[in-house]
C-alpha cells in the first residue's frame, strides 16, 4: 500500500516538473519585436517567425510619438514615450520591469556601442539624460542650453562608436556630439548645422551623421571619424528656391537610408526621395512619389526602398527598386500607414495602418499580404534586429 | 450640441469644397480624429506640445479665436505650422478653433 503511495507521489512529481519546464522552455528573442499602441499607452509583443502577437504589455503612458531600442542582449525594450516616459520591458517574461518619468516632453532614445548607457532626448527640458541600461538610474544629463537660458529640442539623436551619441538643436541649428565614455561626466563638442534640423540619422559603419533641415534646402553632414574637419551640407538648394508645399508631418531620417552604394532621402514639401552618391555625398537623381515621403527604409540587403508618406497620402506605400531608382510597386496597405519595419533578412515588411487598427505583412518579392492582424491604433513597429545595429 | 452640429454641417456645405484632395474630414469625429491623429503628429496626440506647441485649453486661454484660425488655415511661415487651407474649410477651421479652446474633446473609437 505505502509502496503504491510512493508511485503516485513520483507521478505527481513528474508530473508538475514537466509542467514546470514546459513553462520555462528556453528560447531567443532573434524573432521578437514590439508595436506600439499609440492610443492606448501599450505595446503588444510579437513574433516575426510567427507572423503573430504574444504577449501585450500597458501601462506606458502617452505613446503618440513613441519609439524603442534594445538592450544588446536583445531580451529588453526600452520604450520612449512622449511623456517622458522611459519604461524597460522584458520580451520573454512579457512584462514592465521599471519605468521612470525622466522629462515632460520626450521625442526618443538611444542606446550606446557597449549597451551600458540608454539615452533619452527630450523637448522639454530640452536636452538628452543619460541612464544606467540595468536600474535606469539617472546618470548625467546635458542641457541643450544654447545661449544663456534658452534649451532648444533635441531631435535626431543616435548612438556611435566610443559610447558618443550625435544629436540636432531644432532651435539652435547646431549638431552636438556628446561622448559618455565616463558616463557621469560627458563631454560635448559642437558643430553648426542650418535651420532647423528636424531629425539625424548615423550610417550603418557609424562614420557620418546627417541632420536634415527644415528651415532650408538641405542636410548637414558631420563627419564623425574626424570632427576636427566640421560639419557641412550637401544636397543644397534641392528644392531651387520653389515654394514648398505645406509639410503635414515632418519625415523621419534613420540609418535604414543607405542601399546599394546610395543615400535615399526624404525631401521636405516635395513628392519626391532624393539620392545622393554614398561616397561624393552630391546628388545623383530624384525618384517622384505618391505624396511627401515620411519613412524612406531601405530592406536590409538594400535592394528595395519602401517609402510611405504624410497625410493625406498616408494610404499609400511605395517601393523603389534601388538597380533601376524606379518606383516599381505601390501598395494600399491600409489607412493612416504610420510605420514599417523588416524581418532581420527582409524576406517580409510589417506594416501599420493606424485608422484600420491593423497590421499587414507583405512579402517583398511578391508583394502579396501574406498576413496580418488585429492590433489598435497601432504606430511604431521595432524588431530586436535593432539591438546589434549602429544607430539604432 | 446637436443644434451646433447642424449649423456646422450647414456652414461647411455653404463654405464648399475648397479641396480637391482625396481626405476631406466632414462628421466631427473625423474632425477630432484628424486633430488627434495628424495635428497630434506635431503637437501630442493629448495636444501637450511637441515639436508643434500646447494646444490645451490653458496653453491657449486668452487667444484671440480668429487668430488661431488663422494660424490653422494659412500657418505660421517661418515656423513648422504648415498651412490647412488645402484640406480644411473655413468653418472646420473654425470648429477646430472652438473646440481647442474649450478643450478638445477625446477620440470615441
Amino acid at each position: 500500500m505505502r509502496s503504491l503511495a510512493y508511485l503516485f507521489l513520483c507521478c505527481v512529481l513528474v508530473l508538475v516538473l514537466g509542467a514546470c519546464t514546459t513553462l520555462s522552455t528556453l528560447r531567443g528573442t532573434g524573432d521578437l519585436g514590439v508595436v506600439i499602441e499609440r492610443a492606448d499607452g501599450a505595446v503588444t509583443l510579437v513574433n516575426t517567425s510567427a507572423k503573430a502577437p504574444y504577449a501585450r504589455v500597458d501601462g506606458l503612458g502617452d505613446l503618440s510619438h513613441a519609439s524603442v531600442v534594445f538592450s544588446r542582449d536583445a531580451r529588453y525594450a526600452f520604450v520612449f514615450g512622449r511623456d517622458g516616459g522611459l519604461s524597460k520591458i522584458d520580451l520573454l517574461e512579457s512584462r514592465l520591469v521599471k519605468r521612470v518619468m525622466q522629462s515632460g516632453n520626450a521625442i526618443g532614445g538611444s542606446i550606446s556601442q557597449d549597451g551600458r548607457i540608454v539615452v533619452a532626448q527630450n523637448y522639454v527640458p530640452g536636452g538628452i539624460k543619460a541612464f544606467d541600461a540595468e536600474t535606469l538610474e539617472l546618470l548625467s544629463e546635458v542641457p541643450a542650453e544654447y545661449a544663456p537660458g534658452k534649451f532648444s529640442k533635441v531631435v535626431g539623436l543616435a548612438d556611435t562608436s566610443g559610447n558618443r551619441f550625435a544629436y540636432a538643436l531644432f532651435d539652435a541649428g547646431e549638431i552636438w556630439v556628446s561622448d559618455f565614455s565616463d558616463p557621469k561626466h560627458p563631454t560635448t563638442k559642437k558643430f553648426p548645422a542650418g535651420k532647423n534640423p528636424y531629425d539625424g540619422l548615423i550610417t550603418p559603419d557609424g562614420r557620418y551623421y546627417l541632420a536634415g533641415l527644415f528651415g532650408e534646402d538641405g542636410i548637414a553632414k558631420l563627419d564623425l571619424w574626424q570632427t576636427e574637419k566640421g560639419s557641412s551640407k550637401i544636397l543644397e538648394n534641392y528644392g531651387r528656391g520653389e515654394e514648398k508645399l505645406p509639410v503635414f508631418k515632418m519625415p523621419h531620417l534613420r540609418g535604414w537610408s543607405l542601399a546599394a552604394g546610395r543615400a535615399w532621402l526624404p525631401a521636405i514639401g516635395r513628392h519626391e526621395v532624393l539620392v545622393a552618391d554614398a561616397r561624393t555625398w552630391n546628388e545623383v537623381a530624384r525618384v517622384q512619389v505618391k505624396g511627401q515621403p515620411v519613412f524612406v527604409m531601405a530592406s536590409p540587403d538594400g535592394r528595395q526602398v519602401w517609402v510611405n508618406f504624410a497625410h493625406p497620402d498616408n494610404g499609400w506605400v511605395q517601393v523603389i527598386d534601388t538597380l533601376s531608382g524606379q518606383v516599381i510597386k505601390t501598395l494600399q496597405p491600409g489607412k493612416a500607414v504610420l510605420h514599417m519595419e523588416f524581418t532581420p533578412r527582409g524576406e517580409a515588411v510589417w506594416i501599420s495602418a493606424r485608422d484600420d487598427n491593423r497590421v499587414v505583412i507583405y512579402d517583398t518579392r511578391s508583394f502579396e499580404q501574406i498576413g496580418g492582424f488585429d492590433v489598435k491604433a497601432p504606430s511604431g513597429i521595432f524588431f530586436t534586429t535593432r539591438a546589434a545595429r549602429i544607430g539604432f | 450640441m446637436k443644434a451646433r452640429l447642424y449649423l456646422l454641417l450647414i456652414a461647411m456645405c455653404c463654405a464648399g469644397n475648397s479641396s480637391a484632395e482625396t481626405f476631406v474630414p466632414v462628421s466631427p469625429s473625423e474632425m477630432t480624429r484628424l486633430v488627434r491623429q495628424d495635428c497630434g503628429s506635431c503637437h501630442g496626440m493629448k495636444l501637450t506640445g511637441g515639436l508643434g506647441s500646447p494646444l490645451t485649453a490653458d496653453a491657449l486661454k486668452g487667444k484671440p479665436a480668429e487668430a488661431l484660425t488663422a494660424t490653422i488655415l494659412y500657418g505660421r511661415p517661418g515656423t513648422t505650422m504648415p498651412a490647412w487651407k488645402s484640406l480644411l474649410t473655413v468653418a472646420q477651421a473654425q470648429w477646430i478653433t472652438a473646440r481647442l479652446l474649450e478643450g478638445f474633446p477625446e477620440e470615441v473609437r
